[in-house]
């Protein structure tokens, strides 16, 4: 399906429409926003991580000058065992509606308990401090093995084990079980020469955006809900609010403003149906936002998880058999990325022989959120390791390895699919090509490893329309927000149909009022699906601009052609008028040109990275310094290689600080010790050395311009390449993460 | 963050007659990267607060061959390792100035400010202690002087009486053939507090091959910045070499009691004691040597 590689647009590297405004302070992010009468508002949340609410009196904060409402769960709809449909699946309303505020328990310290608007944020905090709650403090569930335990405190009485099809008798705080089977797995370890066994825990982190949440709400007198905020999505913002208010879905408008980073993090609900409650019972605009600590507290991290990996291979390198086990956190509600982890884990080998068991399981940590390749750096961290302890015990570099075990077009993976063209094998060529690979690294106590990464990417729906404006611009209006220099990408996919400048597109983000459905930015699919939308959208104006220039010229549109932002006629007369002169007569032809286009594309194609580090270890205080980093990725076809480059680099320095020290501490009690940027280690610039993007373009066949997804494969390689760097450095094999110094040092015998 | 009067103290009897006057309701103001930050947080419930920066007193700072320096309480950072006569003298306080915080910080912290708020992982408290560094406070009673080691009595606990407030510090000159070094352990390269840090001045004789005298200090591992006396005085007189040096750091680490938190565990903060008080002898006894 792929069209010419002769791109005019694509490939290139224009500036982004967003970055005047945003590098001048002016683009307008949801803690910006204003409106005539606002109220404040603030949530109280909870001081223990698992707790019965006894009772909630609010009398003394309500009897606080300036405080105009409170509200607490009784104020949600009654949720009973209702299922909410979000668009990609049911979920229990009641789960849902109790994580946004607590009904009957408390389930991790920040949880929601009740909020207050006032005149003022201060004022608004002091009468949080007045709401008096009575607690019966319950033992906290803080660790996914603990949480199994057959006599564990369980988090929801009535949570009962779906596993393979079947419901069971027990409650339990294991929510489900999955899994993928492939060929037979006991034959596969017999054919085994070597079976290496081991097993892996990482901890909880968080996506570390840089903007805390927010939300504005207000309702007008009849009966009109808009919610101002920032979101990886305004239609599935507006779908929660839609189920967790049990409110018409068209009486509710969200309006997306800037985004100051999402990563998986910005696509549940937290405050925004807070600040709707506290509109409706103040009848004024209500705006919550979050500080650091809220964010940490009460909203998704990416679950801690522990996780068996087995794989076995033969004497000349073939690898037989690959079994897993991956018990993840869910936090406080099921719906942890265990199936997502599942998908991923041995996803890019060719392994004839697979068996992959997944467990989501509840604790007394705040409901799990999406992170960029939710579940598949778990997973990686564990079986890339393996990996590259089986190359070792081979004698086989862990690179061959790799590639003698690649998968390639037709393989199938464990859960189903069968792969179309992909390109793993090409960024393990060129990751062995870089002259990275082939330098020198032998010094005392430094040391170079690898690992590789798949994520499936995604498609789904997206809507674009597309206006001619009579100077030969065109302005096009999306529903996807912008986290990551989309709007450049997509605008480039029409402005390369239509033969304009990427500069003459003037794209919009815009409200759920004013643009057909759009599914989130998340799962690397926006560039891929709503770029697919801009294509389509502009081969509409296309069409419409044929039929134009055929009536200008009094000929049949079928003489008329287009090619390099020039219609021409053939068969005939000489006939010839660019895309910008044509815009410029639309009144004469006939009026306005809009196109438009929706898409559903299944055709997402998966993503490979392959990454090369080189580390330094302080084999006295145990702390580890990247020294070099390349990281070679598959991506289709980079629309706009600075924000593919950009993608790699921002997952690469992710998976870094989730290597090296990013994790929640708790204390006994189950609340986060650490809970803000000082002591939550996420890796600075003088961390980092530059990380070397190599992109590799093998086009992906469901995509008009070989498109895949970028955003979320970087993330994955990390913890297991810097893993084996260490091993390669100091000789230990690290099997917890974050890898600190203080965990390091413990592994080298040294504390 | 509750609301506040701010108040502009002039001078020196001004800002100690309020002190007196609204108690602990009351926090000085220099920098204010602590206080701010602490008020915002609800950590200190503040109704007045008293900026120092217009007393000249607190502003001083002054460095001569017969008095030594004199830093004035609200001396911000930069304005020490911009000095050059400072940074040849002192290198071990500079360490400390240069890891306060980022560029911006440096603009508003200072010293006196970081002695006051009395963290036990101050990265300046170690380098005034091993400079042998003096207290000079104000209080209603007059002006007193007090070794800067015995400052800080508990986490965020000062040995400054109601009324009283910190004026500056006073360290003497250099002795020949002597220089400091500061450094902390960090997990990562900047933005972190110290999970252990370690400081040490030493003062060499003519051939520099021998330890005169030598002071080391250690911070985050115990609820106050510690003097190490004794690891300091088994290197009076010493010739230097790998064991006296693994001899000290032993002596650091028997009256380390670190706790585990966040920042870090008990047993990795003992075992960086080791490892920093070496590294921080060294550092200081290769200065001297570099010197020319």
């Amino acid at each position: 399906m792929a069209e010419n590689k002769d791109y005019k647009v694509i490939g290139t590297r224009p500036i982004r429409h967003d970055g005047v405004d945003k590098v001048t302070g002016r683009a307008i992010y949801g803690a910006d926003f204003q409106i005539t009468g606002l109220l404040h508002g603030r949530v109280l949340r909870s001081p223990h991580a698992h707790a019965r609410i006894l009772s909630i009196d609010t009398s003394r904060a309500e009897a606080l000058p300036g405080v105009k409402g409170i509200v607490t769960g009784d104020d949600l709809p009654a949720a009973e065992d209702k299922m909410a449909d979000l668009g990609e699946g049911a979920v229990s309303l009641k789960y849902l509606c109790d994580n946004i505020l607590a009904s009957d328990k408390a389930l991790y310290r920040g949880h929601a308990i009740a909020a207050v608007a006032a005149i003022s944020p201060h004022i608004a905090e002091e009468a949080c401090q007045l709401i008096d709650v009575e607690y019966e403090v319950l033992t906290p569930v803080m660790e996914v093995r603990q949480a199994m335990e057959a006599d564990a405190p369980l988090l929801h009485e009535g949570l009962k084990t779906s596993s393979l099809g079947e419901t069971s008798e027990e409650s339990s705080n294991v929510a489900s079980h999955i899994q993928h089977k492939k060929g037979d797995i006991e034959k596969g370890f017999a054919e085994a020469d070597i079976v290496i066994d081991r097993e892996f825990v990482t901890g909880t982190v968080h996506q570390g955006y840089i903007e805390p949440h927010n939300a504005t709400a207000h309702y007008n007198q009849d009966g009109q809900l808009t919610v101002w905020c920032s979101t990886q999505g305004a239609f599935t913002v507006r779908e929660q609010l839609a189920e967790i208010l049990q409110y018409p879905i068209s009486k509710i408008k969200v309006v997306p403003l800037e985004i100051g980073g999402g990563f998986g993090g910005k696509i549940n609900v937290y405050i925004k149906p807070v600040a709707a409650l506290l509109a409706k019972k103040t009848g004024k605009p209500v705006k919550v936002l979050m500080n650091r600590a809220d964010v940490f507290e009460g909203t998704g991290p990416t679950p801690a998880s522990f996780i068996t990996v087995k794989m076995g291979a033969t004497k000349d390198g073939k690898i037989t058999a690959a079994q897993t086990s991956m018990a993840f956190e869910a936090g406080a509600y099921p719906g942890s990325p265990v199936g997502a982890g599942a998908m991923c884990i041995f996803a890019p080998y060719n392994i004839d022989n697979v068996l992959i068991d997944g467990y989501d399981v509840v604790v007394n940590k705040p409901k799990s959120a999406p992170y960029r390749a939710p579940g598949a750096t778990n997973a990686a961290f564990g079986s890339e390791t393996v990996i590259d302890e089986l190359a070792e015990e081979l004698n086989i570099d862990a690179l061959e390895l790799r590639l003698m075990n690649g998968a390639k077009e037709g393989d199938h993976r464990a859960d189903g699919p069968v792969y179309p063209r992909i390109g793993f094998i090409e960024t393990l060529e060129a990751a062995k090509e870089h002259p990275h690979y082939s330098s020198e690294n032998g010094k005392t106590h430094h040391g170079r490893g690898i690992a590789s990464g798949f994520w499936f990417n995604i498609g789904l729906e997206s809507s674009v329309t597309i206006s001619v404006n009579p100077d030969g611009t065109i302005n096009l209006v999306e529903g996807s927000t912008d986290i990551g220099g989309t709007r450049a990408s997509i605008a480039m996919q029409a402005a390369e149909v239509l033969g304009i400048p990427a500069e003459s597109v003037n794209p919009s983000v815009v409200d759920t009022n004013s643009i057909g459905y759009t599914a989130v930015t998340g799962g690397s699919r926006t560039t891929f699906a709503t770029g697919y939308a801009a294509y389509e959208a502009a081969q509409d104006v296309k069409r419409q601009m044929i039929e134009r220039a055929a009536k200008l010229w009094d000929v049949d549109e079928a003489n008329v052609q287009f090619a390099d932002g020039e219609f021409s006629s053939i068969n005939g007369k000489e006939e010839q008028i660019s895309f910008r002169d044509l815009s410029g007569r639309l009144s004469e032809t006939g009026g306005p040109v809009v196109g438009r286009a929706t898409v559903d594309p299944p055709g997402a194609g998966g993503a490979f990275a392959t990454h090369v580090v080189d580390v330094a270890v302080d084999v006295e205080t145990g702390k580890v310094e990247i020294l070099r980093y390349t990281a070679t990725q598959d991506a289709g076809k980079a629309i706009h290689p600075s924000y593919v480059e950009g993608q790699i680099q921002g997952g690469v320095v992710q998976g870094i600080g989730w290597a090296l020290n990013e994790e929640y501490i708790y204390n006994e009690e189950g609340t986060m010790t650490n809970a803000s940027f000082l002591d939550y280690r996420m890796p600075t610039c003088l961390d980092l050395p530059m990380i070397d993007a190599v992109i590799v373009e093998v086009p992906n066949p469901g995509h008009p311009y070989g498109v895949r997804g970028v955003g979320e494969v970087p993330i994955v390689p990390p913890p297991a390449a810097i893993a084996n760097a260490i091993y390669d450095a100091v000789g230990v094999r690290m099997d917890e993460l974050p890898m600190s110094p203080d965990r390091l040092l413990k592994a080298m015998g040294k504390i | 963050m509750q609301a506040f009067e701010y108040i502009d103290a002039k001078t020196v009897s001004e800002a100690v007659a309020l002190l007196g006057e609204k108690g602990d309701k009351a926090g000085l103001l220099s920098g204010g990267t602590d206080l701010i930050v602490q008020a915002r947080e609800g950590k200190k419930n503040l109704d007045w607060i008293i900026d120092i920066k217009s007393i000249p007193e607190v502003n001083e700072l002054t460095f001569d061959s017969n008095s030594g320096l004199t830093l004035g309480a609200a001396v911000p950072c930069y304005q020490i390792y911009a000095n050059d006569s400072i940074c040849e003298s002192f290198p071990g306080l500079v360490d400390a100035t240069v890891i306060i915080g980022g560029t911006a910080i440096q603009g508003r912290a200072g010293i006196g400010g970081n002695l006051c708020n009395a963290s036990p992982a101050a990265d300046g408290i170690p380098p005034l202690i091993v400079l042998k560094a003096t207290c000079v406070i104000a209080g209603p009673n007059g002006e007193r002087e007090l070794p800067v080691e015995e400052f800080c009595t508990a986490p965020g606990q000062t040995a400054l009486e109601k009324g009283e407030m910190l004026i500056s510090l006073k360290i003497p000159v250099p002795e020949k053939n002597s220089s400091s070094f500061y450094l902390r352990f960090i997990p990562r390269n900047e933005m972190d507090i110290a999970v252990v840090g370690a400081g040490a001045s030493v003062v060499l004789d003519d051939s520099k091959q021998r330890i005169v005298s030598a002071r080391i200090a250690l911070a985050a591992v115990a609820p106050t910045p510690l003097f190490a006396e004794e690891a300091s005085a088994l290197l009076t007189d010493k010739e230097i070499n790998d064991d006296i040096i693994e001899e000290a750091a032993q002596a650091a680490q028997s009256i380390a009691r670190p706790i585990s938190d966040m920042r870090g565990t008990a047993e990795q903060r003992t075992h960086l004691v080791g490892v920093l008080t070496r590294r921080a002898l060294n550092g200081a006894i290769e200065r001297v040597r570099d010197a020319a």
